[in-house]
């Protein structure tokens, strides 16, 4: 059995979009796309090598780079999460590319660049999981934040892409400038960075409690951009709408769950602090009613999804609230899923009729195929049974009522009625026409002039396939609740200390 | 062979979806669900009292959730109602000119759903495929309904959605009720481990409230009904047929199963409370009835009223009257099936259930006369039908209930005002009839169709139902009891 220390995961990674980016420049070729499969391939290869990681040597938690980096089961999990999150959204770059052009035509001839710069997030992403030190989650959170300003203002020369980059950049930069000082505050108050010892210094008693406590909240504030919670969520409606739509995807994905990783290990040694429960439970309300009540009014199909994706951010709050590692973990995974498969259909769609919502009327006739599989995914987003998006919602708010959070799970039973609305909204459009609009709407258009729409067989694959793991998640979640086992026991510690 | 009842519809949807010939496909499934259903019924032993046929697989270990199924008396009642409806349901439908696949698909859905719940012996999978039935309910009434159907699907969907997620929340709380390590979602665990270790009087008091809201918004409880009229009235004929006639049920099903034998302290709290809603199902959501002037809001409100009565069986805690709901249940279910296929069919031909546009049916359509009139008998209560057989051990056993008191008990004023909406049932049923079928018929339905050949037979289905337990109520009465007696013997 051969055995890859975990580090290499990362370093491939590096190596490979390093590699695409010098190739493409020297390169005469004029079909781009090929270092698109080129990448694909290479993270495949990867995705099969974290298999055979050699597995940490028992009691020291650290693998190496100075206790900077661990490789427990969390973080191999999120590593594949991670992997497979940015093949999927190469594969949608491929499918994007033509309206790339169309947006703004220098755009094109950077399309190696486009391909390449996943692979640089994707490895930027792949550390952030394994971070337990606060120098290095800070290192790997602006190599994640760098290539996505690339990426979300690809298409510079279109106005809206603009916006979204200059926005996605100053917020970025507070943010980070946030999660410094309270990194600093926290060194101050303990003397540490690493998260272990930080923890072992709490455990003490022998900490300022308010500079320690100022330093976490600056830190949550830091690390509530990334991760859309609100009062921090102003920049990705804009953002969302205005990136090319694979990047948005891989935002509202991949950074999100990164994000969410990083609050996971670092709020273990804080939630011993007063309060700081409290502060989190606000966040996660004000978070799920924002998103969703939000999102009720939205026309723009990327604009709701954005929304929407704050949304899910405050159940994943919830969770994070109630100490419920694992139920964070399948929600995600599930979230993964569903929100990929809705803007893999997304992409498609758009190139015809555009993004407004009403560009989807009448796709159950244009496109039966995507019609489903749109069904699936907002069905899965609105959390009905037998996808996985209802056993997400189930683990998380089986945790909040057995810790008795009632406000958490009132306010829930309201926003998960408003997640209906407007999921279905998208479902209504695919199939009959809204009550005041005539025929004249962009999507009737096309079923008038009969325009059928073309799904390439990668994407048809990949929407079965994404179609398939939301429903057979949604029977059986034990292959993930499994994966992270590791992660439940230590979270049932930590809870049952802090009670 | 329980099995096979749920993944035959749903197998049969995806085979549609994919490309076999939809009506054909439907109608088969169906059929081959009614004749497993008959089976089944005649192989359950009836001596006993626990699930039968029972098949489990393991789905989470660390939640103790199975896929399990299995059927004591009262479930294996309520899955051939839904087989016989589903079956007269799809063969009711009419040609469908738009999405013909997703219509019999969305059917079929349905059906599996309420089968599935009915079925299922694990509480999680009990409220999922209930759920199932959610998205299907919703294309079907916006897709092919008629009237304000738009309107009618959103309210419909996000009115049951937010009373399922308060149902799981209700649902969860009873699952943490238990120490934890006799939690389990396994229905049969669940009853024996809430004999052992009862749960708590107060936290039976809020569990229940939240559940009977919960199932309540799911059965068209008093405050909670107004999805059902819209809903009924714009849905095309088999989607109403389906959901009034099953899919209803699973509330009430659900509250025989779970709520009465695991909170029976709860339930006694809040006794009060609930026959005041029932009343007001029964005298309240009458009185509307009688007032309206379609055919389809009649029937949609007239199945509301119906719901008084069979929670009036739940809430008086005895084996009769419990059983009278458990059977009023399949008769209400075949009975006002069998009175929105005939409206549906109605409406196909005249394009209107105005009473006003309509009058004299029976000369120019007497069999849809005949069938409709059997039927609003049925919903009347008529003596030979299967709802008086039902409603007479409701009115008996609610009675009852407070037998030993001295003056008069709350339950007896309920039952004799609940006896007074029998009345009021006659006159819209026979108010709708004169109106619809009898009269001085408008010229121009003369040249009406009366119904084929081919829909004679889920008529007859139906009827047959109907008839067979009206006249010998032992056949499903003593499936039902040995379920019933349990929960009231073990419970005190």
């Amino acid at each position: 059995m051969i055995a890859i220390p975990a580090p290499h995961l990362e370093i491939d990674v590096l190596i490979l979009g390093m590699v695409i980016l010098v190739w493409e420049t020297f390169t005469t070729t004029t079909n781009k796309k090929v270092f698109a499969y080129i990448g694909m391939i290479g993270l495949t290869l990867v995705f099969i090598a974290s298999f055979f990681v050699a597995s940490q040597p028992i009691g020291g938690q650290s693998g190496g780079f100075w206790n900077f980096y661990t490789a427990d089961a969390l973080a191999m999990f999120f590593k594949r999460f991670t992997l497979v999150t940015t093949i999927l959204v190469i594969a949608m770059m491929i499918d994007y590319a033509p309206a790339m052009t169309k947006a703004d035509d220098r755009a094109s001839a950077n399309l190696g660049e486009f391909f390449s710069l996943p692979l640089l997030t994707c490895a930027g992403l792949m550390y952030l999981v394994s971070a337990i030190d606060f120098i290095f989650i800070f290192v790997s959170l602006e190599l994640v934040t760098i290539s996505f300003f690339v990426l979300v203002s690809f298409t510079r020369r279109n106005p809206i892409a603009l916006e979204a980059g200059v926005k996605y950049l100053i917020l970025g930069g507070v943010s980070a400038a946030f999660l410094v000082y309270g990194i600093t505050w926290i060194f101050g108050a303990t003397g540490e960075t690493n998260l272990q010892r930080i923890t072992a210094a709490f455990a003490s008693g022998k900490i300022d409690n308010y500079a320690a406590t100022f330093g976490a909240v600056l830190i949550i504030v830091g690390l509530g951009f990334k991760i859309a919670a609100v009062p921090f969520q102003i920049w990705v409606p804009d953002v969302y709408q205005g990136a090319p739509t694979p990047v948005t995807a891989f935002l509202s994905v991949g950074s999100k769950a990164a994000g969410f990783v990083v609050l996971i290990r670092v709020l273990q040694p804080f939630l011993m602090l007063p309060n700081m429960q409290r502060l989190v439970v606000l966040l996660a309300l004000l978070t799920v009613v924002y998103g969703n009540l939000a999102a009720l009014p939205q026309n723009n199909l990327k604009r709701l999804l954005g929304y929407s994706s704050i949304a899910h951010a405050g159940y994943l709050l919830i969770g994070i609230a109630c100490f419920d590692g694992p139920a964070v973990t399948f929600y995600l995974v599930a979230y993964l899923l569903m929100t990929l498969l809705s803007f893999a259909v997304l992409i498609i769609v758009s190139q015809q009729t555009g993004d407004e919502i009403s560009g989807f009327d009448g796709l159950g006739k244009r496109a039966p195929f995507l019609a489903f599989a749109m069904v699936i995914a907002m069905v899965s987003l609105a959390g009905l049974p037998f996808t996985a998006g209802f056993f997400g919602k189930f683990f998380i708010f089986a945790s909040a009522i057995a810790q008795k959070q009632i406000a958490l799970v009132a306010v829930g039973i309201v926003t998960v009625a408003c997640g209906f609305y407007y999921y279905l909204k998208v479902v209504r459009a695919m199939y009959w026409p809204a009550r005041n609009a005539s025929h004249s709407v962009a999507g009737w258009q096309a079923v008038v002039k009969n325009e059928t729409i073309t799904v390439s067989p990668l994407s048809r694959a990949i929407m079965i396939g994404l179609m398939v793991a939301t429903i057979v998640f949604g029977v059986y979640p034990q292959p993930i609740l499994r994966a992270i086992t590791p992660q439940r026991r230590q979270v049932a510690t930590t809870s049952t200390s802090t009670h | 062979m329980l099995l096979f009842l749920v993944i035959c519809p749903i197998a049969a949807a995806i085979l549609i979806i994919v490309g076999a010939p939809a009506r054909f496909t439907a109608l088969v499934a169906a059929i081959l669900n009614f004749i497993v259903g008959i089976a089944l019924f005649s192989e359950f032993d009836r001596s006993t009292a626990g699930f039968q046929f029972v098949r489990s697989f393991t789905v989470s270990t660390d939640w103790r959730i199975h896929f399990a199924f299995g059927v004591d008396g009262l479930s294996l009642l309520m899955v051939l109602l839904a087989a016989i409806v589903t079956v007269s349901a799809i063969w009711f439908a009419d040609k469908i000119d738009d999405y013909e696949r997703a219509f019999y698909a969305c059917l079929l859905f349905i059906s599996a759903g309420a089968i599935g719940a009915f079925a299922s012996i694990d509480l999680f999978f009990f409220y999922a495929f209930h759920e199932l039935a959610l998205i299907p309910t919703f294309l079907l009434i916006g897709i092919w309904g008629t009237g304000s159907r738009v309107r009618a699907a959103w309210k419909i969907t996000i009115y049951l959605s937010l009373g399922s997620f308060i149902l799981l929340i209700g649902l969860i709380l009873l699952y943490q009720s238990l120490p934890p390590p006799e939690r389990t979602f396994d229905i049969r665990e669940l009853l024996q481990a809430s004999v052992v270790h009862p749960i708590a009087v107060p936290d039976q008091r809020h569990i229940y409230l939240l559940l009977l809201i919960g199932f309540g918004v799911l059965i068209s409880l008093f405050p909670f009904h107004s999805w059902a009229p819209d809903a009924y009235a714009s849905a095309p004929a088999p989607a109403a047929m389906l959901h009034a006639g099953v899919l209803k049920k699973f509330g009430l099903y659900g509250f025989l199963r779970l709520v009465i034998p695991m909170l029976p302290d709860g339930a006694h709290y809040w006794t009060e409370l609930l026959v005041i809603l029932l009343l007001g199902n029964i005298i309240y959501i009458g009185l509307v009835t009688i007032a309206q002037k379609q055919l389809d809001w009649m029937l949609g409100y007239s199945s509301v009223m119906h719901m008084g009565y069979i929670f009036l069986g739940i809430a008086s805690a005895n084996v009769l009257g419990s059983t009278g709901a458990a059977t009023l249940m399949f008769a209400h279910g075949l009975s006002i099936a069998l009175l929105f296929g005939i409206a549906g069919q109605v409406r196909n031909r005249t394009g209107t259930l105005s009473f006003e546009d309509l009058g004299g049916l029976a000369k120019s359509m007497p069999f849809a006369g005949l069938a409709f009139g059997f039927a609003a008998f049925a919903a009347i209560g008529l003596p030979g039908f299967a709802n008086f057989a039902s409603e007479i051990m409701i009115f008996f056993g609610a009675f009852r209930h407070g037998w030993e008191m001295q003056r008069f008990h709350l339950f007896q004023i309920a039952t004799v005002l609940a006896l007074w909406g029998v009345v009021i049932s006659t006159v819209y049923m026979l108010r709708a009839y004169r109106s619809t079928f009898m009269g001085t018929m408008p010229k121009r339905w003369a040249k009406l169709i009366d119904l084929g050949a081919g829909l004679r037979i889920p008529v007859a289905l139906l009827v047959a139902g109907l008839m067979c337990v009206g006249f010998f109520p032992q056949t499903v009465v003593n499936i039902i009891t040995p379920a019933i007696r349990t929960y009231f013997t073990t419970t005190k």
